[in-house]
C-alpha cells in the first residue's frame, strides 16, 4: 500500500428510497473542513439505483466531485452489492479518509468494506481533526512522527472513556460518525459538482442475500433530532397511556416527545424515538428526562443538550447526577400541573 | 445443524457504574459479565439447538479467566466451550480480532455463525462483521429474529425506520440486537456440566491461515493516540420539593430565567 497514492476526502452519501439521508450532508459539512485543512477535495459516493439526480444536492453540500455508482441490483441496501460497490470505489479512486455514516446501515457496510480493502475504521467518532502521529514526537525520534493525520476522537466503555484514535499505516483512514454530532453547512444554490459514474459490475454470489419484505415504520412524528425542546419519558412514566401528560407538555413548549430504551422495549413508543447509545444522539436546548433513572447508555445520548431538567421520585436516581435541574417528586403530579403553568405563563407574556 | 456463538467477557459498563472522586471510572469495581447482545445470540442458537437439536459451540477470544463465560454459556445449553488466548494476540483492535476470531473458526464446521452486534465496552459493532469478511460467508446484522428453514436462514434486520426480512443461504453470519429474545437462565444441571466441561484452549500456533502481520497490537491498523476516563458532565441543583406546586415554580422559574419561554 503506498500511502502517497491516497489522496482526497470521500463521503458516503447514504440514501433510503432514494432520498439522501441527513447524516451525508453532515458529513459533507466535516469532509469540507478537514479537505481545506489538507488542501484538498471533497468527493461524495452515491450508490443506488435511478440516482443520478441527487447529485446536485450533493453539491449544495459542500461535494466537489460525486462519484454515482447505479445499478439495479443496488436498490434496496443489501450487505454484499453495496460491500463491493464502496470497495471497488476505494480500490480504484485511492481516497486518504473516507466517512460513513454510524447508522444502522453504516455499521454494517463500514466493518465490511474496511476489512476488504485492509485498513482500519474508527466507529462512532465524535470529533475529526487533522493532527500529528503519535500527538507529541517521541524524543529521539522526530522523523517518525506523521503529519497531517486524521484524528479520530471516539467514547467507548459505555461512554465512560474518550479516545484518540489514528490509523497511521493503512489508507483509505475510515471513521463512522453518528447523525447529528456534525453540522452541514448553508446550502449553496446552485452549486455543481464534477460528476463522473462508475460500475464495477455486479453479479449475484452467494453473498448476495434476498430481501422477502420491507417493513417501514409508520411513524407522523416529528423526527426527535432536529427538536428544540424534548419531553423524554422512561419506565417511570408506568403506562403508554400515561404518555399523554408528556405529550401535553411537549405540545404547550412546542417540543416533541422521546423516550428511553425501556420504553421501547416495553412496546409503548417506537424506537425512533429513543434516546441513547443504541438510539439517537440528541442535542435540544431542553431535554426533560422524566421518569427516567439514568443509566449511562441513555445519558451518552442526551448530556449534551444545553438544559436538562429530570422529574424523578426516586432521590438516588443517576440522572440527578447530570441534570442542571434536577426535582425529586412524583411526575403524575408535577406533569400536569407543569403544563397549565407554562400555559398560563406564555398567555401572560 | 452446527452453530457457533462467538461472546465476549466484558466489563459491565451498564449497571452500577462507580466513579473515583476525581471523577475517572472505577474500573475494579465492575462486574465482568457476558456481552448482552453475546446473550441473546447465544439464546437464538439454545432455541434452534431446542428446535432442531443444533449442536452449539461457543468461542471467545481473552484472557484466561474469559473461561468464565464459556462456562456460563455451557450452563444455560452451550455443547462446547472453545477459549482463544494468548500473549502475542492482546491489544487487538477490530481487524486483529476479526483475524484472529476467524483464524480459529476456520477449524471448525459450522452452518451458522452468530455474534453479538456490538460489546458494551468496545461498542464498534465491527467484530462480526469482519469476521465474516474474513471467511467470506454472508453477514447479516443487527437480527431483532432468526429462523431456519432447510438450508436458510430467515432474519428480519433492523433499520433506522424499518425491517427487512432476508433469506441467506448458509453458510453465514448473524449479529444478535439483545432485544431478540429474553435469554434463559443456567440451570442447576447445566451448572454442574459447566464446572465439570472441559474448555479448549487455542493460542496463536491453532489459528489457520493467519499471519503475524495482522494479529495483536503490532497487527492492528488503528492505533490510540490518546485515551482518558470521561469527566462526566456535573450534577447541577436537585430540590426535593414539599408539594407538586413548589415543583412546579421552580421548574417554570428555571425556564423563564432561560428564556425558554
Amino acid at each position: 500500500m503506498n500511502l502517497e497514492e491516497y489522496k482526497g476526502v470521500y463521503v458516503f452519501a447514504q440514501q433510503v428510497d432514494n432520498e439522501i439521508s441527513g447524516i451525508a450532508f453532515e458529513l459533507l459539512g466535516k469532509a469540507k473542513q478537514l479537505a481545506g485543512d489538507l488542501n484538498e477535495k471533497v468527493t461524495a459516493v452515491l450508490i443506488g439505483s435511478g440516482i443520478k439526480g441527487l447529485a446536485d444536492q450533493l453539491a449544495e453540500y459542500g461535494a466537489d466531485k460525486v462519484i454515482v455508482v447505479d445499478d439495479p441490483e443496488l436498490k434496496d441496501y443489501r450487505t454484499e452489492p453495496y460491500a463491493h460497490a464502496l470497495a471497488s470505489v476505494i480500490n480504484k479512486y485511492k481516497p486518504e479518509i473516507m466517512l460513513v455514516g454510524a447508522t444502522a446501515i453504516g455499521r454494517d457496510l463500514g466493518p465490511t468494506v474496511s476489512a476488504r480493502v485492509a485498513t482500519g475504521l474508527t466507529a462512532d467518532c465524535t470529533q475529526l481533526d487533522i493532527g500529528d502521529f503519535p500527538l507529541v514526537a517521541i524524543p529521539g525520534k522526530e522523523a517518525e512522527q506523521k503529519h497531517n493525520q486524521l484524528l479520530m476522537t471516539r467514547p467507548a466503555f459505555g461512554g465512560n472513556t474518550i479516545a484518540t484514535i489514528a490509523c497511521p499505516n493503512n489508507r483509505p483512514q475510515m471513521a463512522t460518525v453518528r447523525p447529528g454530532v456534525m453540522q452541514k453547512i448553508e446550502p449553496i444554490k446552485g452549486a455543481k459538482a464534477d460528476v463522473e459514474e462508475f460500475n464495477p459490475g455486479f453479479t449475484p454470489d452467494k453473498r448476495y442475500v434476498t430481501i422477502k419484505e420491507v417493513v417501514k415504520a409508520v411513524t407522523d412524528t416529528v423526527d426527535i433530532m432536529d427538536a428544540k425542546i424534548l419531553v423524554s419519558g422512561g419506565r417511570g412514566v408506568g403506562t403508554p397511556e400515561n404518555f399523554k401528560l408528556l405529550e401535553d407538555l411537549a405540545a404547550v413548549l412546542g417540543g416533541t416527545v422521546s423516550c428511553s430504551r425501556a420504553v421501547v422495549d416495553a412496546g409503548w413508543k417506537p424506537k425512533d424515538l429513543q434516546v441513547g447509545q443504541t438510539g439517537k444522539t440528541v442535542r435540544p436546548h431542553v431535554y426533560f428526562a422524566i421518569g427516567i433513572s439514568g443509566a449511562i447508555q441513555h445519558v451518552a445520548g442526551m448530556e449534551e443538550s444545553d438544559i436538562i431538567i429530570a422529574i424523578n421520585k426516586d432521590e438516588d436516581a443517576p440522572i440527578f447526577d447530570v441534570a442542571d435541574y434536577g426535582i425529586v417528586g412524583d411526575l403524575n403530579k408535577i406533569v400536569p400541573q407543569l403544563t397549565e403553568s407554562i400555559k398560563a405563563a406564555i398567555a401572560n407574556k | 445443524m452446527k452453530i457457533i456463538v462467538c461472546i465476549k467477557q466484558v466489563p459491565d459498563t451498564k449497571g452500577g457504574v462507580k466513579f473515583n472522586p476525581d471523577g475517572t471510572l472505577d474500573r475494579g469495581a465492575m462486574l465482568a459479565i457476558m456481552n448482552p447482545d453475546d446473550k441473546a445470540g447465544l439464546e437464538a442458537a439454545l432455541r434452534l439447538k431446542d428446535q432442531y437439536g443444533a449442536e452449539v459451540t461457543v468461542l471467545t477470544m481473552g484472557l484466561p479467566k474469559a473461561a468464565d463465560v464459556l462456562r456460563e454459556a455451557i450452563a444455560m445449553g452451550a455443547d462446547k466451550g472453545i477459549l482463544v488466548t494468548d500473549r502475542v494476540l492482546g491489544g487487538a483492535d477490530t481487524w486483529a480480532t476479526s483475524t484472529t476470531i476467524a483464524g480459529a473458526i476456520r477449524n471448525l464446521d459450522y452452518d451458522l455463525i452468530i455474534t453479538g452486534r456490538q460489546a458494551i465496552d468496545g461498542d464498534t459493532a465491527q467484530v462480526g462483521p469482519q469476521i465474516a469478511e474474513h471467511l467470506q460467508i454472508p453477514v447479516i446484522s443487527y437480527a431483532q429474529d432468526i429462523k431456519v428453514e432447510g438450508d436458510k436462514v430467515i432474519v428480519q434486520r433492523q433499520y433506522d425506520d424499518r425491517y427487512h426480512i432476508l433469506e441467506a443461504q448458509m453458510p453465514c453470519l448473524v449479529t444478535a440486537l439483545s432485544e431478540l429474545n429474553e435469554p434463559r437462565y443456567m440451570t442447576p444441571g447445566g451448572i454442574f456440566d459447566a464446572c465439570a466441561a472441559e474448555i479448549t484452549t487455542w493460542g496463536r500456533k491453532d489459528l489457520k491461515d493467519v499471519d503475524d502481520a495482522n494479529i495483536g497490537l503490532a497487527g492492528s491498523p488503528t492505533k490510540i493516540a490518546k485515551a482518558s476516563d470521561k469527566v462526566r458532565k456535573g450534577a447541577g441543583e436537585k430540590i426535593v420539593p414539599d408539594s407538586p406546586e413548589d415543583a412546579v415554580s421552580y421548574i417554570v422559574g428555571k425556564l423563564q430565567e432561560k428564556h425558554v419561554i
